[in-house]
């Protein structure tokens, strides 16, 4: 597949990684680990359609910097950061819905993005594929993953107390708006992690997904993030083998992700419940 | 001049609750002392559970909250809502105020939650299938684990079925025995208020009465209250003497 999105510099660079390359697949597996964190904590506060919402933030900001020469995930992270601020604000100040914020927020993105992203690209943009990454860019994705996973799992008590009860949470000294930033900045950054793999419309599939399976066998927090974990690296497992048999690394990954929803659904109702 | 000595848990001086422009409560003025029990009565509406935000810091008000220097506060929320099918097990609650890279103290967990007569085997067990009265025993379990001084509890036993709630609140008694902590109980039901409260106030918007139940619950004050006569409290009061 042809490579729209990386920038002129770094495909012509010899430090340039393939989609074959070991390094290529450690962040997909850092990628898929963390979103795995990620989307066990969107689902558990109820975030399943909004993460969806909110990954397509990215285009208009994909599309720019495309446009203009620049790397395109930067722009991505611009504007996906800048609509979590936005959703943040929004939220706490008016007390409407998170979820009608998002709603209005992605699909003005979406109409936006679609405009200013070059034709071209707007394939790899929306469904994922990009199989060159370079050398810089896997250290500053490996390290943002590794904060990510680091976050998740120190932060974990304090992220179920204060979605048991916001009011518990704040006796017990958590500041639960702060907490919902830095979680919403977490999302933020595991989406663009996923985006070159998977794209604006498929990278929230992949928070949601493997932790919706992961629920329907989980009883508690730990076997939920480590089944959930594990299935997303599953599935983007599954995606990369696809692209050695020159199949499209984004569905193929959604596909079998999906997958593992219908079967954990069919293992819930087989096996006896405690 | 005895009073003095005591030491006050908590004074609150002229506080007032305003959501937007609207008054939601005003003019409140009461204290208790450390060991006490202070009842927060009052009929649904009245801003009962408004007060108990504001006292444990979660909503903004204008006025003064003093606590004692070092007050750890326990609070006991009015029945939460739980997702039926969130993979949280009871242990998972229990340790939630724990940072993640910290072991959980497990002995201290099963200490408070035999303080609260709930077994072992329910640690395992999703919180979304715990019983309402389980569960209100787990919250309670929750506050203790923070040993706190004082401890809110905000209609404790809601929803809660009638052999539940007696036993709800026997706890609660039996344990400020235990602990000798500072209790200030929510509740729209005065024949608690006799039962264990050294001091009540009662609330309608604004503060209608404070100070010891036998004088701050008179026949007028009541009427105010509650907007119709309640003979039959004071009738359940002269049975429990």
């Amino acid at each position: 597949m042809k490579n729209y999105l990386a920038q002129p510099a770094s495909s012509t660079d010899t430090s340039t990684i393939m989609a074959t390359d070991i390094y290529y697949i450690l962040l997909a597996l850092f990628m898929a680990a963390a979103a795995g964190l990620v989307g066990s904590f969107a689902l558990m506060r109820k975030m399943t359609l909004a993460s969806d919402a909110i990954s397509h933030i990215a285009l208009p900001g994909l599309g720019l910097a495309i446009l203009y020469g620049i790397n395109p995930f930067l722009g991505g992270a611009t504007t996906l950061l800048l609509g979590v601020v936005i959703i943040w604000k929004v939220e706490k100040l008016s007390g409407i819905n998170a979820d009608a914020v998002i709603g209005v927020i992605f699909a003005i993105a979406l109409a936006i993005g679609s405009l200013l992203t070059p034709e071209e690209a707007i394939v790899e943009a929306l469904f994922g594929g990009m199989e060159k990454l370079a050398a810089q860019e896997f250290i500053v994705g490996f390290l943002a993953a590794t904060l990510v996973i680091v976050f998740i799992i120190k932060m974990r008590h304090s992220l179920v107390l204060s979605l048991v009860s916001r009011d518990l949470a704040k006796t017990t000294g958590i500041n639960a708006d702060r907490l919902n930033f830095y979680f919403l900045v977490v999302f933020a950054i595991t989406i663009i992690l996923g985006l070159r793999y998977l794209g604006v419309l498929l990278m929230g599939s992949l928070i949601i997904i493997p932790a919706a399976a992961a629920r329907n066998l989980a009883q508690n927090l730990s076997t939920m993030l480590v089944y959930s974990s594990v299935i997303a690296c599953v599935s983007i497992s599954a995606g990369l083998i696809g692209v050695s048999a020159a199949l499209p690394i984004g569905p193929i990954t959604i596909g079998a992700a999906g997958f593992f929803f219908f079967l954990t659904l069919f293992l819930k109702k087989v096996l006896p419940s405690k | 001049m005895e009073d003095e000595k005591l030491e006050k848990a908590l004074s609150v001086t002229n506080l007032a609750i305003f959501f937007g422009s609207e008054v939601i409560l005003s003019n409140l003025n009461f204290e208790i002392n450390q060991g006490e029990s202070l009842a927060i009565i009052g009929p649904n509406g009245s801003g009962k559970t408004i007060l108990a935000k504001a006292l444990v810091g979660t909503l903004p008000y204008t006025g003064e909250v003093y606590w004692a220097p070092g007050t750890t506060i326990g609070y006991v929320p009015q029945k939460l809502d739980i997702e039926r099918n969130i993979p949280l097990s009871l242990m998972d609650f229990l340790r939630s105020r724990n940072d993640g890279f910290v072991r959980a103290d497990a002995a201290k967990i099963k200490e408070c939650l035999k303080l609260v007569r709930l077994p072992e085997e329910l640690l395992k067990k999703p919180v979304g299938q715990l019983s309402g009265g389980q569960f209100q025993r787990a919250l309670i379990a929750f506050a203790l684990i923070g040993e706190p001084k004082v401890f809110i509890f905000d209609e404790p036993t809601a929803g809660i079925d009638l052999p539940g709630e007696e036993e709800i609140y026997a706890t609660i008694h039996r344990l400020q025995g235990e602990k000798k902590f500072t209790v200030i109980l929510i509740s729209h039901d005065l024949s608690l208020v006799y039962r264990y409260a050294d001091k009540v106030l009662c609330l309608n918007r604004e503060s209608i009465c404070f100070g010891e139940p036998e004088e701050a619950l008179s026949q007028e004050n009541l009427e105010k209250l509650f907007g119709s006569t309640r003979q039959f409290y004071r009738h359940v009061h002269d049975h429990g003497n």
